[in-house]
């Protein structure tokens, strides 16, 4: 990876809110983080952490109403994706980002044949004619592994399997040759070896194509695997954010902590039962003035309760570029 | 497809054959009898002979199996005559009708026209009203324009066409004076002036008719939209960059309309049959209102046929609506 590159991505006090009946559901609050060209960013998080409405906030594809950016900006080589206008955004989706969803089987329109959905994006963002296009199409087929490409461009859907769909999600989302390529939850919905494949054909292309990759998942062993920097969420926040192999040697926030400790052990012997986090993730109905996590947290004090912390560099780097941690608490001082 | 499409074919025959059983014994248990509007002053020896002279007093399997014979051999070959000049069906006795002795198919021949012009207009014109509604209203869900929409198709759906029709007649035919109150049947368009006489004397019925159809559709089409509009590959095609106008009139709509065309293809029997009140308030001398005459007349033969006629149109619209519902969805191609 190219270290201290200007990055492609940059986004910067992040803030959607969801108006609902019974109030303003805060969920992104003050998000932060930024993305250098071709590095593969982890977001880990369990359901309702804000995770994937951070990402669709990005590129206005949330539904307005009811969400709502309400602050920060979200800058693409020099240009805030939160002020320019829809029609602008929208030149951006599918050109300059592409997106892979959860569900393979119900992300591709049933009624249009897979060759479609594909040549769709590179006629409108590339301006190919048809001809082209699908040339361009059978090579994105033949890219992410699909045999007999050109017979399959005339397929449906439902004519394939789940991987083998979301290898074409893949395949829509890469056409135009995105910097960056947003994966949400991109495995979850298949089954553990296929989740292995594609995991590998993401990592083979990112080799290949050198986009960057913000990769969703509440899996952490995906992403040990595929990421070079981790972010972690809870309650819309970040909660701690570091280089992967730094935040799994050493992971400082209670959430992190426990959620490694949620991960079943597959070798040696069973010691005790797999532990859990008691509690339920928090309902976020108001700005946050204190910490989200603390009902849930072994470690919270009064503190936390009067003060949402901010995050804070651990290892002396500038704050987002090396191990942060939003926490009043610290291994050290409990040590001490 | 075309082996569904060809069994489905095949499969309508028997499905008709018993219609046809059941339409000639309703009709014939029904009271009443062809001679009832005879006066009674004639006697009964001569209103027998006039019963007789029908064919009324035959078993009513005999009948049943001649007015099938009737139907399906001779008339055909009738039309076949007619097209050609040939001379097939001579001598052969086709399907009369009580009232006016004459053959019932010509009879149907001369008032088809009437329906399919004023009535299916008013059909097109429904749909063609209801789709961009329906569309518009689920995309702008609980909009002001939905909301008229709403209100829209409340009116349609709930005031039955006998009481539109008639606030039309007076608001429109008798106090603005704009269009006849009365359809006239004898009007052949020949030139511009005729053309604009034939437009203006079908706006009430199809305005009052397409109104009621509209409301239905619009209701389907909306909710289908609303429907697709959530679904996963909507986002997916706004995430691939697509326009709005792509996403919702192409993405969103095709999948839509595969209810909505079952719907739109099932209602077009009605077309034939179902406008019957419509066309007795206009005075449009149409199929509902031959089938009236007949029903009042004790016309058996006439009753048996229309009704007959319309159990095909439903069969045959029924096996359409399958076929466009696998052309339109991939996944549903009956192999």
């Amino acid at each position: 990876m190219p270290d201290g590159a200007a990055p492609v991505l940059d986004v910067r006090g992040l803030k959607t809110v969801f108006r609902t009946r019974g109030g303003e559901i805060h969920a992104v609050n003050s998000v932060s983080f930024h993305l250098k060209r071709g590095e593969v960013l982890g977001v880990v998080g369990e359901s309702g952490s804000g995770k994937s409405v951070t990402m669709m906030s990005l590129i206005g594809l949330l539904p307005t109403p009811p969400a709502e950016v309400r602050a920060g900006t979200v800058m693409l080589d020099e240009r805030d994706l939160l002020k320019i206008s829809p029609e602008e955004l929208r030149q951006v989706r599918g050109a300059r980002i592409g997106f892979v969803f959860q569900d393979p089987m119900t992300s591709l329109n049933p009624v249009f044949t897979v060759g479609m959905q594909i040549m769709e994006p590179l006629r409108e963002h590339m301006g190919m004619d048809k001809k082209q296009a699908e040339t361009r199409a059978v090579e994105l087929l033949e890219l992410v592994g699909i045999p007999d490409a050109r017979k399959r461009l005339k397929s449906y859907p439902h004519q394939f399997s789940g991987g083998m769909r979301q290898r074409v999600m893949i395949a829509i989302a890469l056409a135009c040759n995105p910097d960056v390529l947003i994966a949400d939850e991109p495995t979850t919905a298949l089954d553990v070896t296929i989740q292995a494949q594609i995991l590998e054909l993401v990592k083979e292309l990112r080799k290949k194509l050198g986009m960057a990759i913000i990769w969703i998942t509440h899996d952490l062993g995906v992403i040990a695997n595929i990421a070079d920097r981790v972010m972690v969420m809870y309650g819309g926040q970040v909660a701690e954010h570091g280089p992967v192999k730094e935040l799994f040697a050493d992971p400082r926030h209670p959430y992190t902590r426990a959620l490694l400790k949620t991960i079943p052990s597959i070798s040696g012997q069973r010691e005790a039962r797999l532990q859990v986090i008691e509690g339920q993730p928090p309902i976020l109905n108001a700005a946050p003035t204190a910490c989200p996590f603390r009902a849930r947290c072994t470690h919270s004090h009064a503190r936390c309760a009067a003060e949402n912390p901010l995050r804070r560099a651990v290892d002396g780097t500038a704050l987002g570029q090396g191990h942060d941690v939003a926490c009043h608490w610290s291994p050290e001082a409990a040590d001490a | 497809m075309l082996t569904y499409t060809l069994r489905r074919l095949l499969l309508a025959i028997p499905t008709l054959l018993l219609i046809s059983l059941v339409i000639f014994l309703l009709v014939d248990l029904a009271p009443g009898s062809p001679a009832s509007e005879i006066p009674l002053t004639v006697p009964p020896e001569v209103r027998q002979k006039i019963l007789e002279s029908l064919g009324v007093n035959q078993p009513i399997f005999v009948r049943y199996f001649l007015w099938l014979k009737q139907f399906f051999y001779v008339e055909p070959l009738n039309g076949i005559d007619a097209l050609f000049g040939s001379h097939l069906a001579e001598g052969m006795q086709r399907i009369i009708s009580y009232q006016t002795r004459s053959p019932v198919f010509p009879l149907i021949g001369e008032r088809l026209p009437q329906t399919l012009t004023v009535i299916g207009t008013a059909y097109v014109v429904g749909v063609l009203i209801a789709l961009p509604i329906g569309i518009y209203s689920a995309y702008r869900q609980y909009s002001l324009f939905d909301q008229f929409g709403t209100m829209f198709a409340m009116i349609g759906f709930s005031v039955p066409t006998f009481f539109t029709g008639t606030v039309f007649i007076i608001v429109f035919g008798v106090w603005l004076g704009w269009f006849p109150t009365k359809y006239d049947t004898t009007l052949s368009v020949t030139d511009w002036d005729s053309f604009v006489k034939q437009i203006r004397q079908m706006a009430m019925p199809v305005m009052v008719l397409g109104l009621a159809n509209a409301a239905a559709i619009s209701r389907y089409m909306r909710s289908s939209m609303l429907e697709n509009m959530k679904q996963d590959y909507v986002r997916t095609a706004r995430a691939k960059g697509m326009s709005e106008r792509t996403v919702v009139l192409k993405h969103v709509l095709r999948n839509s309309m595969i209810p909505v065309v079952t719907i739109i293809a099932l209602g077009i029997p009605s077309i034939f049959g179902g406008a019957i009140i419509t066309e007795n308030l206009f005075g449009v001398n149409g199929i509902g209102a031959a089938l009236i005459g007949a029903i009042r007349g004790n016309d058996l033969p006439m009753v048996q046929t229309l009704a007959f006629i319309f159990a095909i149109l439903i069969v045959t619209f029924n096996l359409i609506a399958d076929v466009l519902y696998g052309l339109l969805d991939p996944r549903i191609r009956y192999d």
